[in-house]
């Protein structure tokens, strides 16, 4: 074999161990798919899909099972969590891109990074030790004298406010988000155009008008992208809302109420699940989350793109 | 009032809400942090690190099992995930850079970043828990490294990305076949930030609980063999914070301070890297 044979097996050789090695990420996700769908069919052939996800009983004793509970606490959690996160986080960007004087620019990134990277059940363990009472005895208590007193609105706060329900839940929830919204957002809003800004400085707008008026608009679909981003991972975390949503199967009406979400229904019933349908209805549960989870990733990737094209 | 002081006004309000909202963020930080300090110092003792876990009710033991086993699975995910993932996003960055394929599973590490790791605990406890009958350290590893390897994939990719191109062709100028130009000048270029992205990654899976829980599960001995239920930090922190014992409260706190403390260092590290190396 010639010297330029040998060249050319051993590039082949490197290109096809590399592309192996790549096609590991495609091998997972068809993995994962595959086998939660495998693992969860006596429950899906017993429960069917609509069925499943509408029935909010979830009762081990009687192999009756039912997401309805979990996916609601699901939803409500995450949406409550975006709610708080959205203002505070484009706040926190508007102030790094805009306000911020440049010696602290750094600083103040290096702390949002830190954030961030605070593993989730720091989160929890501190949201059941330190945010649950402040919330159970203080904030929970003058929510249900002011908001509370409202009609209609008022009964979303009704209940003895014991600091383990969707409210904190969602509070610990948003606190996680927010660094990762807040930097996506600052990113998007260090790309709007210089001379965007000065013309608009130019014809006299104040700092507030050139925000609301030029960097908003332009930078809004990468924004709307990081905020879809942040939902999908809302959607799946586990720890930091395992400890204070009380793991109770339920459609709760109050925000003071204990809940469950499917990441923490498997967190705290897949060990201890004792019968097949029971173990089945689990990974459905956990087949409905990933679908859930990759779509809105899939859809906050398909936003950012069509953004860049254009 | 006229319309000029309206707009003033109406400037000063937003201005100020945004600056209220920057506080707010860095006030959890702070809290948070200051929190998990004060708890966990007082804990801090040699025995934490020399001595196990004794029965509840008893005074005294530590948590060396869980910072063995801790060490084993990261490394064990440490292992399996840089290789796959620098390949791999050697593979993006040059093979398939132009390709539909290549593109098409650079956009499925970014999602797969962002995947519930439940997810992945539940599919490892599916493949490696139930046909063997029962928990085991190598899953455990095994779920970490599935998380860490799009991590690895997409910061490799970008980073070999960053290599000028000139450099690339000045190589093959010389006779250089492809392979030589990517493993003598690409990752040369790229070293740094690579390795920056395998801190980062690091860090990341360091801090998982909820894939470890169904598959390493908990263990409260001692154990270097990864075929049997392997304890770990963060597992151990889940239980111990939420059963019954100020003693376990206390502990899990330590532990809570330990593992924040090394990954905001490493977090820490891998900035200053980026910073020193990217400096222009």
């Amino acid at each position: 074999m010639s010297n330029q044979n040998v060249t050319d097996y051993k590039d082949k050789l490197f290109r096809v161990v590399t592309f192996g090695a790549a096609l590991v990420v495609l091998v997972v996700i068809v993995g994962i798919f595959a086998s939660l769908v495998e693992q969860s069919l006596p429950a899906i052939r017993k429960f069917g899909f609509f069925r499943f996800l509408t029935t909010p009983t979830w009762d081990p004793v009687h192999e009756v099972f039912g997401a309805a509970s979990s996916l609601y606490g699901t939803i409500v959690t995450t949406v409550l969590a975006m709610i708080i996160a959205i203002p505070v986080s484009i706040g926190i960007a508007i102030f790094m891109t805009e306000l911020c004087p440049n010696f602290l620019k750094g600083a103040m990134g290096t702390a949002i990074e830190l954030l961030a990277a605070i593993p989730s059940i720091i989160y929890g363990m501190w949201g059941l030790f330190t945010l649950a009472p402040i919330m159970g005895n203080t904030v929970e208590p003058f929510l249900q004298h002011t908001i509370g007193k409202v009609p209609y609105l008022g009964s979303l706060f009704s209940g003895t406010p014991l600091g383990i329900d969707i409210l904190t839940a969602s509070t610990v929830l948003s606190i996680m988000i927010i660094p990762f919204m807040a930097s996506i957002a600052r990113d998007t809003f260090t790309l709007t155009p210089q001379v965007l800004r000065e013309s608009a400085y130019g014809i006299g707008a104040t700092r507030w008008e050139v925000i609301r008026n030029v960097v908003l608009p332009y930078s809004k679909g990468g924004v709307f992208g990081g905020m879809v981003i942040a939902m999908g991972r809302a959607l799946g975390e586990t720890m930091a809302v395992a400890f204070v949503l009380g793991n109770k199967h339920q459609i709760a009406h109050s925000l003071l109420d204990a809940s469950a979400t499917i990441t923490v229904t498997l967190a705290n019933e897949f060990t201890e699940a004792d019968s097949n349908m029971y173990m089945a209805s689990l990974f459905y549960l956990a087949l409905i989350l990933f679908v859930m989870s990759f779509l809105t990733l899939a859809a906050a990737k398909f936003i950012l793109k069509e953004r860049a094209k254009s | 009032m006229n319309i000029l002081t309206k707009r003033k006004i109406r400037n000063k309000v937003a201005l100020s809400l945004s600056v209220f909202a920057a506080v707010i963020g860095l006030f959890w930080l702070f809290f948070i942090l200051w929190d998990v300090f004060r708890h966990g110092m007082s804990f801090i003792t040699m025995d934490l690190f020399t001595k196990d876990p004794v029965p509840p009710g008893f005074q005294g033991g530590g948590l060396r099992n869980a910072f063995v086993g801790q060490i084993l699975i990261t490394l064990v995910a440490m292992v399996i995930g840089i290789p796959f993932g620098i390949l791999g996003g050697t593979f993006l960055s040059e093979y398939g850079r132009h390709s539909r394929l290549g593109r098409f599973i650079s956009t499925l590490s970014d999602i797969m970043v962002s995947v519930p790791s439940i997810v992945i605990g539940t599919f490892v406890y599916a493949i490696m828990v139930k046909p063997i009958g029962h928990f085991n350290g190598w899953a455990g590893g095994v779920a970490l490294a599935i998380i860490m390897i799009p991590v690895v994939i997409r910061t490799t990719e970008d980073m070999m990305s960053l290599v000028p191109w000139s450099l690339r062709e000045a190589a093959f100028a010389l006779g250089a076949p492809y392979y030589k130009v990517i493993t003598q000048v690409v990752y040369r270029g790229a070293a740094t930030g690579i390795f920056t992205g395998i801190l980062l990654s690091i860090a990341r899976v360091a801090g998982e609980t909820a894939p470890l829980l169904f598959t390493s599960f908990n263990n409260s001995f001692f154990t270097t063999n990864l075929s049997e239920s392997t304890p770990s930090l963060t597992v151990t922190i889940f239980q111990y914070a939420m059963g019954p014992y100020d003693d376990w409260h206390g502990m899990a706190w330590a532990a809570a301070l330990v593992i924040t403390v090394a990954i905001l260092l490493v977090t820490v590290a891998g900035r200053l890297l980026i910073k020193w190396r990217y400096r222009s």
